[in-house]
């Protein structure tokens, strides 16, 4: 646990030194949700009905960038290594990796809310339902995105294989966000609001525990 | 009584893709050893010293480290061996004491400023504590690597090209570390190019062709590998 959090300041650290990258990053999730806003047209029904979909599809876009740039930083002069070689614990690397990255994607999807309040006229008052929400899609991305971005960072082509490899296998927490923050912007009249949020909460365990047995393979020789 | 065998290589081999970069490679250094492995570029020093640290595996052969297998029980060989690479294993945009809390807090120790500037003006960069990474030339880069090193208090010093893009001031600097770390105990693994400078250090030498150690002895009797140790090439 001790170098779980030794490696969470360490990563939280970096991010600092890198916040004008996540500028940028959000930019680009402001971006797109822009686009996808002018895609649908003026229909403002339309919009609300879809701005549950484009905010997580815009997270999600925006969350290879961040997951990717993660890693190079560990990459460069293979720091990563050199913790290994200490030696330090892969799974505390890894969860201390995850739980910034996650930390990142849901501060990065409480400021895209505003931006769908604004551009699909999406607004709710459930503030802390749609926080969980985040919060659990979030984790359910950062978890499988860290691992992903391990395995990638050292090939060639690693900003197209991340996206590629990381989606297919995002599919079911992106459904279950999805559709749990549609309820939140929609109404919820039938009560799935918490099925949704379980099924979103196990995968996220899910992915976590498989990070975390995974990664010392993939960042071992 | 025979000193303690500190680290032993028998008929390791390891590949990048089809090609061998060591084959059957088997020594021994006693502990408390100061040694110097040479050869040519690409002659496998590095995949070696790799091999040893546990940074890679060996395809074939093992390697012992103070008695304890490297396959078997890496974190227990990780615990005694430090590794000085060709990349420095440092955060970019991170500062120097930085660098070095992050490691020092892994590794259980002070990670507080006064200790961490104490490793700092060891390696002659104390006055750049604060100063990011990125802002360092490749000598400064490696003195704090060199640091890193020294703030393992390893038994087992790793260290490949210590030497490179070091100024006259810094190669003395070297020099100095490694003799404290045979004051100390420590056994000193090094890859160089520095014949002369091997020499005069070092109580053993290793020598690699194409992947194959070709000798194993005293530095006085080592061949000199063809085209190594370019006159001029060794500073004071």
């Amino acid at each position: 646990m001790r170098d779980v959090l030794v490696a969470l300041r360490k990563d939280l650290l970096l991010q600092w030194r890198g916040r004008a990258q996540v500028v940028a990053i959000f930019t680009f999730g402001a971006a797109t949700l822009l686009l996808f806003s002018l895609a649908i047209g003026p229909d403002s029904a339309s919009l609300r009905q879809h701005a549950a979909g484009f905010l997580w599809l815009g997270l999600l876009l925006a969350s290879t960038l961040s997951l990717a740039e993660g890693f190079e930083r560990e990459m460069e002069e293979q720091a990563l290594e050199g913790l290994l070689l200490l030696p330090a614990s892969a799974r505390a690397l890894y969860f201390g990796k995850a739980i910034a990255n996650c930390a990142q994607l849901a501060l990065l999807g409480a400021a895209l809310v505003p931006v769908t309040v604004v551009l699909y006229d999406a607004g709710t008052t459930r503030l802390l339902p749609l926080g969980g929400v985040i919060l659990l899609g979030t984790a359910g991305l950062s978890a499988p995105g860290t691992l992903y971005s391990a395995m990638t960072a050292q090939t060639r082509g690693r900003h197209t294989l991340l996206p590629l490899l990381l989606f297919p296998l995002v599919v079911p927490v992106l459904l279950a966000a999805v559709k749990a923050t549609s309820l939140l912007i929609l109404g919820d009249p039938m009560g799935q609001l918490r099925p949704w949020a379980s099924l979103l909460a196990a995968f996220a365990v899910l992915h976590w525990a498989l990070g975390g047995l995974l990664f010392a393979r993939v960042v071992e020789d | 009584m025979r000193p303690m065998i500190a680290v032993a290589a028998a008929g390791v081999c390891r590949r990048y893709g089809r090609r061998w970069a060591l084959t059957d490679v088997s020594f021994e250094l006693p502990e408390g050893a100061l040694a110097m492995v040479t050869g040519r570029n690409g002659s496998g020093k590095t995949t070696l010293l790799r091999v040893l640290a546990t940074a890679i595996r060996a395809d074939r052969g093992t390697v012992s480290v103070l008695g304890h297998d490297a396959r078997r029980d890496p974190e227990t060989v990780r615990r005694n061996v430090a590794l000085l690479g060709h990349r420095t294993h440092l955060y970019e945009p991170l500062t120097a004491l930085e660098n070095l809390a992050i490691a020092a807090r892994f590794l259980r120790m002070d990670a507080r400023r006064p200790a961490l500037l104490v490793r700092l003006e060891q390696v002659g960069l104390a006055r750049r504590a604060d100063d990011a990474v990125q802002t360092f030339s490749a000598g400064m880069r490696q003195r704090l690597a060199l640091a890193r090193v020294l703030q393992q208090e390893p038994r087992i010093a790793l260290l490949d090209e210590p030497y490179g893009h070091l100024d006259a001031p810094g190669s003395l600097l070297v020099d100095g570390v490694l003799q404290a770390l045979k004051a100390r105990g420590a056994t000193v693994l090094m890859a160089t190019h520095l014949l002369q400078r091997g020499r005069a250090l070092c109580d053993r030498a290793l020598v690699l062709e194409e992947g194959r150690l070709v000798f194993a002895g005293a530095p006085a009797s080592m061949p000199e590998p063809e085209g190594a140790g370019a006159p001029g090439a060794e500073g004071p």
